[in-house]
């Protein structure tokens, strides 16, 4: 079963260096593109999963993944940014030096703590949660360092494949549960987009920034 | 025929076949570059001829010279020589086998780079140290990254010696190994930005404000440019094969290989380098130079991608041990 493994161990290598792209990849359009790939290799990674573990709700996973993450999100995140305008600009990453390393930290965080909890577990399992726990707090980091609205949604989308890949790892979780939680994040980026334009209403710009002076955390 | 004296064997002829085959490699590629933007080109053997011609002229010094810049391009020739010749290329069974280890051809590479480095600002030109402070951030950029590869290597081999990982990774099944994939575009990252190709120098200029390599020889001339630009070909050539080495081995004759083993071995291996500076020449043509400021990112990324490698490759081993 090495083989099976191995393509697991890709797809989801592969996941992981997309959400390293993400956290650098400073042109919106790329960035969104990226995210697309990162969820094609969800719904491959997940199919996968679907064929060694022979259940076919799996397959359903996977064609959801692909749909809704792969194809919908970025074609609806794309209209949302010629909407607003912003196709052009360039969401400077703070320091992508120091992004960099923190995410190469985060990342060992999680492969450590994940090995150190489950030495029990099934390979397979330990495999998707290590490396699932990582696409998650990339994400995070994601949302934290970038300043555009539009991309920080993207950071929470890829958060999410991680709870995917991090589901599907640790076979067991009902298909219902991954529908709502499917659905819910489509309500999620209507309730975002809804926020995003009635930022730019407000404020002339997607810049997180520019609502410092709301907070009254002026610098 | 006994193994020591095959061994030295072996060593002797990939010793001179690396020096003979270097001008050709660079010549290929220039060819290829020329070609495809629908110019002639020079000639493949252009590159002996000029090695030929640098020779027979007469050296330029500048007048504040001092002894180490005269003696400093037959030194970076003999290390850059040595680093090249210790990489297995057609038989794996070499003399040096217990020197051939990447940690010490970074060593070499590294020494060499210093000794031109210094050597630049010798004369004291404006260009040449504004050369060397350059190629010393790409430098310390590229070298933690070439390091990193060489550990991911290691971590599966069981070993930093290259004739050991070679004949590991021939004897292997073939597999899809994500550490090796990412650890393979690191290691490519980190030859183009060693060998002064574009994105991060372009070869092909002389007098431009953000070259690197060719700012630092300017200085140069006669059979002193000559050292320098044979270590520049040897350069690509060492890092070719080491590539192949890393990731390509198969077709390289094996220890106790006999003279038919020897001769797939070659073939093998010219197959590859032939490959390797047409595909160099296509990437050339395709794409821009980077912006000087922009070169840390893309070397940070080789660093990222190296570091990623080594950290799939430790999950793999913990999660299946």
């Amino acid at each position: 079963m090495t083989n099976a493994y191995d393509i697991a161990h890709f797809l989801a290598g592969m996941m992981l260096v997309c959400s390293f792209t993400l956290l650098y990849q400073d042109r919106i359009f790329a960035v969104l593109n990226t995210f697309a790939a990162q969820a094609m290799m969800l719904s491959l990674a997940v199919a996968w999963q679907g064929y060694v573990q022979s259940s076919p709700d799996l397959f359903i996973t996977a064609a959801m993944a692909f749909g809704l993450k792969g194809i919908v999100i970025p074609v609806a995140l794309n209209r949302m940014i010629i909407r607003l305008g912003i196709h052009r600009d360039v969401d400077q990453v703070v320091n992508a030096g120091v992004a960099m390393f923190l995410g190469l930290g985060l990342t060992s965080l999680a492969l450590l703590l994940v090995l150190k909890v489950t030495p029990g577990a099934a390979s397979f399992t330990r495999e998707g949660l290590a490396l699932a726990l990582a696409i998650i707090l990339l994400g995070f980091l994601m949302m934290i360092i970038r300043r555009n609205a539009v991309t920080q949604i993207v950071g929470f989308m890829s958060l999410e494949n991680g709870l995917i890949l991090a589901a599907t790892g640790a076979r067991g979780m009902p298909l219902v549960v991954e529908v709502s939680v499917a659905f819910s994040v489509l309500i999620a980026l209507f309730v975002f987009a809804v926020f995003v334009f009635r930022i730019r209403e407000r404020f002339d710009s997607v810049d997180i920034e520019a609502l410092e002076r709301v907070r009254g955390g002026a610098r | 025929m006994p193994a020591p004296i095959q061994s030295f064997l072996a060593q002797g002829a990939q010793m001179f076949l690396v020096l003979a085959i270097a001008p050709a490699v660079t010549g290929i590629t220039r060819r290829v570059k020329a070609r495809l933007t629908r110019r002639r080109g020079a000639p493949i053997l252009q590159g002996y001829r000029d090695l030929l011609k640098l020779v027979r002229k007469d050296v330029v010094l500048a007048e504040n010279a001092s002894w180490f810049f005269r003696s400093a391009p037959y030194l970076i020739f003999a290390f850059t020589w040595v680093a090249a010749a210790l990489v297995p290329t057609l038989a794996s069974g070499l003399m040096f086998n217990w020197a051939a280890d990447v940690v010490a051809l970074v060593a070499l590479i590294g020494a060499a780079r210093a000794l031109l480095a210094l050597a630049a600002m010798d004369a004291g030109t404006a260009f040449a140290g504004i050369g060397s402070s350059r190629e010393m951030m790409i430098a310390s950029l590229a070298e933690p990254a070439t390091l990193l590869v060489a550990l991911t290597i290691a971590f599966a081999a069981g070993t930093t010696r290259l004739p050991e990982v070679a004949q590991y990774l021939i004897n292997q099944p073939i597999e899809l190994r994500v550490s090796f994939a990412l650890a393979f575009v690191a290691l490519v990252i980190v030859a183009l930005a060693e060998n002064a190709r574009i994105p991060v120098d372009n070869p092909a200029t002389h007098l431009e404000l953000t070259m690197v390599h060719e700012a630092m020889v300017l200085e140069y001339s006669g059979r002193h440019l000559a050292m320098i630009e044979a270590a520049g070909y040897l350069k690509l050539v060492l890092y070719i094969s080491l590539i192949i080495c890393l990731f390509l081995p198969f077709g390289m004759a094996p220890i106790d290989g006999g003279p038919e083993a020897w001769s797939v071995g070659l073939a093998a291996y010219l197959a590859k380098v032939s490959i390797a500076a047409v595909a160099l020449g296509v990437w050339e043509v395709s794409i821009a130079k980077m912006r000087v400021f922009r070169v840390s990112e893309f070397l940070g990324a080789a660093f990222v991608f190296s570091f990623l490698a080594i950290l799939l490759a430790f999950l793999s081993r913990e999660v299946l041990r």
